[in-house]
């Protein structure tokens, strides 16, 4: 398969769309200002994809769902570990959860998972309100781990079909950009195979047409 | 050679790659991925392959990645130590991997793919008479794993468990 310039380019249309939208969901949920970057869509290899965030060894926290219906893939929100404990810190208002060490806090994590849910779920309704495709999401699941070893766990679909995978990422951040630790995070979907003709078909770029 | 200078060869996802000592090989962020190695402890030759799916018979394209499936990736990881001088029935085995990293409640089968690629790297060892000298293998952590051809010995990282050497 091969991808089209527009194709790549409707694509990131969309990630815009569904990005703004969980970006004004999280600034809603926090009390602040959360703003986005403009999305990165490229055709990657897995090892690409692995180095695109620093290596399959970086701990990362990490909220994964499985989508499926007309449009099947993996969407996942990626944060530093440090970043996702002064997240729940912060939203629980409890300074002693605790994500660095295990046994994590249970608590820290449903609230963690409860992020998920939110930023996931308003990028997922907003792509399915523009294609008008299905998208039924899964229950999300929250680890902490080597981001090698979470991001094969949404390959394996696709893997069977192709040996590249398609980078739909956005990063979600805080507006003031002064703190350097202020909230970041990294939004990606990766479809699977056979979503990418539903997609195009439904954004008007099909080969056929 | 000092150990500390011995180059130290990747293996990435879906790959494949051998090395004799004093290289060593190692390949990061298994998942429900397992990384397989086959050495031959006299002649300190080893081969690691980083497998994804149990079998190539998933594969839906007729052209693809061979180091991707066990059956695959084992025959040509086979093909190459035969090559460097160490036949199959000169070799054991080790592996670790083959993890569930997420909780999920659905019975799926794509999230039973640690397990399942687990016992095809198994059936495999069998079927070619490869003994399996040590493994760790399940649980819900990623592992990075490390061979040295020098020693037989395979070191495993992960996050929360620390290292083990089997």
């Amino acid at each position: 398969m091969s991808l089209k310039f527009e194709q790549l380019d409707v694509l990131k249309e969309m990630a815009n769309i569904g990005a703004a939208h969980s970006a004004t969901a999280l600034s809603l949920m926090l009390g602040r200002k959360i703003g986005m970057d403009v999305p990165d869509v490229k055709a990657v290899t897995f090892n690409e994809l692995t180095e695109a965030m620093g290596g399959a060894e970086r701990e990362v926290a990490c909220i994964f769902l499985r989508v499926a219906g007309e449009i099947s893939g993996s969407m996942y929100f990626i944060m530093e570990v440090t970043q996702a404990e002064k997240f729940v810190r912060e939203i629980t208002g409890h300074q002693s959860l605790n994500l660095s060490n295990p046994p994590y806090s249970e608590y820290g994590k449903s609230a963690i998972k409860e992020l998920g849910n939110i930023v996931i779920g308003s990028y997922l309704t907003s792509l399915s309100d523009l294609t008008k495709l299905s998208f039924i999401p899964e229950v999300p699941e929250f680890s902490i781990d080597m981001f090698g070893a979470v991001i094969s766990e949404g390959l394996i679909e696709l893997s069977k079909a192709a040996d590249f995978a398609v980078l739909i990422r956005t990063v979600i951040r805080e507006e003031d950009r002064q703190e350097r630790h202020s909230f970041q995070g990294h939004l990606f979907l990766l479809p699977d195979y056979e979503s990418f003709d539903h997609f195009y078909r439904a954004l008007g770029v099909s080969d056929e047409s | 050679m000092n150990l500390e200078t011995a180059e130290i060869i990747k293996v990435g996802i879906a790959d494949m790659n051998a090395a004799a000592s004093p290289k060593k090989l190692r390949t990061s962020g298994l998942g429900s991925c397992v990384g397989l190695v086959l050495y031959d402890h006299e002649r300190k030759n080893a081969g690691m392959a980083h497998i994804m799916l149990p079998t190539s018979d998933l594969a839906r394209n007729e052209k693809f990645n061979r180091y991707k499936y066990a059956d695959t990736a084992f025959h040509d990881l086979l093909k190459q130590l035969e090559k460097m001088g160490s036949p199959a029935s000169r070799l054991k085995a080790k592996m670790a991997g083959g993890a569930q990293m997420f909780a999920f409640k659905t019975q799926n089968e794509t999230m039973r793919i640690g397990p399942r690629n687990i016992e095809a790297v198994k059936e495999l060892l069998t079927c070619h008479s490869i003994p399996l000298i040590s493994s760790e293998t399940g649980g819900s952590s990623g592992r990075t794993i490390e061979f040295d051809p020098a020693t037989s010995l395979l070191t495993i990282r992960t996050v929360n468990l620390g290292t083990s050497i089997i």
